[in-house]
């Protein structure tokens, strides 16, 4: 293979450019916004140091505490939730049965319907009054819940309405268990071990690099959640679905205030970093590489 | 594996339970978007529109333009497409066929920039995108993929790029092919699969989209379909017959899209999978 410093640039350079254009430019700009009070509306933007931040962790600011807590509420709730349920769909969807295709595409299928157009559906479903959700509860006797307008259930309320999305996570878990050499599984039949054992000693473990890849990449997206905040919920009731990055839309966007909305991206940012690292701090103990010697 | 009789039926059954679950709603959505509204609100539910509106559509589609909008978003979406292929496969070649110093330490930084929240770039990006007067106009959603169009695609080819022999190139070589003929009639035609999966995503990001549309469209007449939806939704709260026709008239394209191209959406989304 010949080298050639020039082609390799050549080829690789609009991405570089794009790189340093959308990317890191922008990036240094946001800090260096993070640290005046930048706003449209404003005549003059004036240097302030850290002041923006102050602001966001002394309380000064009403909704960035509420903001944090319904955000952790709906990554507390959402990851373990997709994690085990796509991971049981997959097991489900990994039996040697009839119609296997045919079962994968119905679970892939609402993960391509456009959020606004999920959300409308699911605005309708879980309509107090007339949803079909509460009528369907009520005719066998449940009672019906406010779901998205209820306070105290609007944040799992998001969460039911995007697990319909996870047939992306699903296959990806699929891909992992069919990986897994059936010899294993014959080993603890010899043994007499039952369904159990076998999810336990071979399966788990096995599939641990791909709940790990999967943990991390629904962390990422859900810390990030914006499009349901903003056309299901519009952060209400009562601030209780206030996530994050649509209060940073708000902020910058809507209030205009941008220097104030990059010093909340860059928090954003240090979260993502801070959980991303703790996540692979402890993969160590549970992931399991095969021919690496670990467990 | 083999299962025992048992198991075999309670596999059936929970799936059973998981395709009413998945595809309840869409059945939903297309029998609201046949009723009229005194049907839609009889209580308990009913499932046959009796008898089928089919006029909803028609109302649905000419109280907004959505003509309009329908056409704004395909020519958003084809935009991004060809940028999308074209940058990103050109880049991944200079990555996994091009020997250069320093080649992984840039990949590695490009790949590092995964990990960066979009809100960290929102604000400066709209900012310098308006100084430029191109606020309210399709550029700041379609320019960006023609410069790399995005590392995860970049990375994704690369994978692939990586799995076709180099002696295919060596011999290029020898007959005096360049690099960029290389890239042309070699590296590019091999990749077909690869770059439909690229072109598949590419679609579905560009049409889904929302927030990039919300913030730099103002203008009713530039407006995407998930926008004029939204917007809809705004102004019809209760019209749930002609919200449900609109909502099925924007999820159609994705689910034709989805089943013609199946076979290599759930080959990508393996390929991602496996790779992470």
């Amino acid at each position: 293979m010949r080298k050639s410093l020039f082609h390799g640039l050549l080829f690789t350079s609009p991405a570089i450019l794009g790189f340093l254009i959308f990317t890191l430019g922008p990036m240094i700009a946001s800090l260096v916004l993070s640290f005046t009070d930048y706003s449209v509306f404003k005549e003059q933007t004036v240097f302030i140091g850290i002041d923006n931040y102050v602001r966001m962790f002394s309380g000064a600011d009403d909704y960035f505490y509420p903001s944090l807590a319904a955000t952790f509420y709906f990554v507390a709730l959402r990851v373990p939730a997709v994690i085990v349920l796509s991971f049981l769909i997959a097991l489900l969807l990994n039996m040697n049965i009839k119609g296997r295709a045919f079962f994968r595409t119905v679970v892939y299928l609402p993960s391509i319907v456009p959020a606004v157009a999920s959300a409308m559906i699911w605005m309708w479903l879980l309509n107090p009054d007339l949803g079909l959700v509460n009528s369907i509860l009520n005719t066998f006797g449940l009672p019906g819940s406010n779901w998205l307008y209820g306070e105290n259930t609007v944040v799992p309320s998001v969460v039911l309405t995007s697990l319909w999305g996870i047939g992306g996570t699903v296959i990806i878990f699929l891909a992992g268990l069919s990986g897994i050499p059936r010899q294993y599984y014959e080993a603890i039949d010899v043994d007499g071990g039952g369904w159990l054992s076998k999810l336990r000693h071979i399966t788990i473990p096995l599939v641990s690099p791909t709940i790990f890849f999967n943990a991390i990449m629904t962390i990422i997206g859900s810390i990030q959640v914006f499009n349901e905040a903003y056309i299901l919920t519009q952060g209400g009731p009562n601030n209780k679905s206030l996530f994050y990055v649509f209060y940073l839309w708000r902020t910058g966007f809507r209030d205009a205030e941008m220097g104030y909305a990059s010093a909340l991206a860059w928090v954003l940012f240090i979260v993502i970093l801070f959980f991303t690292f703790i996540v692979f701090r402890t993969s160590n103990s549970w992931v399991h590489y095969e021919g690496e010697g670990r467990s | 594996m083999r299962h025992s009789k048992a198991s075999l039926i309670a596999g059936y059954i929970l799936l059973a339970i998981v395709t009413v679950l998945f595809i309840g709603p869409f059945l939903w959505l297309i029998r609201s978007s046949l009723m009229d509204l005194s049907q839609i609100f009889t209580m308990p539910p009913e499932w046959i529109p009796k008898p089928f509106h089919w006029d909803n559509f028609h109302r649905a589609l000419t109280v907004l333009p959505f003509g309009t909008y329908f056409a704004n978003t395909l020519i958003i979406t084809v935009s991004v497409i060809i940028g999308t292929v074209l940058s990103s496969s050109v880049a991944a070649f200079g990555f996994a066929r091009v020997e250069w110093c320093g080649r992984n330490f840039v990949f590695a930084i490009l790949m590092s920039s995964l990990m960066l929240p979009t809100a960290v770039t929102l604000i400066p990006s709209f900012l310098g995108w308006r100084a430029l007067g191109f606020y309210d106009t399709f550029y700041p959603l379609i320019v960006p993929a023609y410069f790399g169009g995005g590392i995860f695609n970049i990375f994704l080819l690369r994978q692939f790029y990586l799995t076709i022999p180099r002696d295919f190139d060596e011999a290029a070589f020898v007959d005096g092919a360049s690099y960029f003929q290389i890239y042309r009639s070699i590296i590019f035609p091999l990749s077909r699969s690869a770059i439909i999966v690229v072109a598949l995503f590419c679609f579905l990001a560009a049409w889904n989209d929302f927030m990039g549309p919300l913030i730099y469209l103002k203008s009713d007449s530039l407006f995407t379909l998930a926008l004029g939806l939204q917007m809809f939704q705004g102004t019809y709260t209760a019209q749930w017959d002609l919200l449900m026709a609109a909502s099925a008239t924007v999820v159609l394209p994705c689910v034709a899209v989805f089943l013609l191209g199946q076979k290599y959406f759930l080959e990508g989304i393996t390929l991602t999978g496996l790779k992470g």
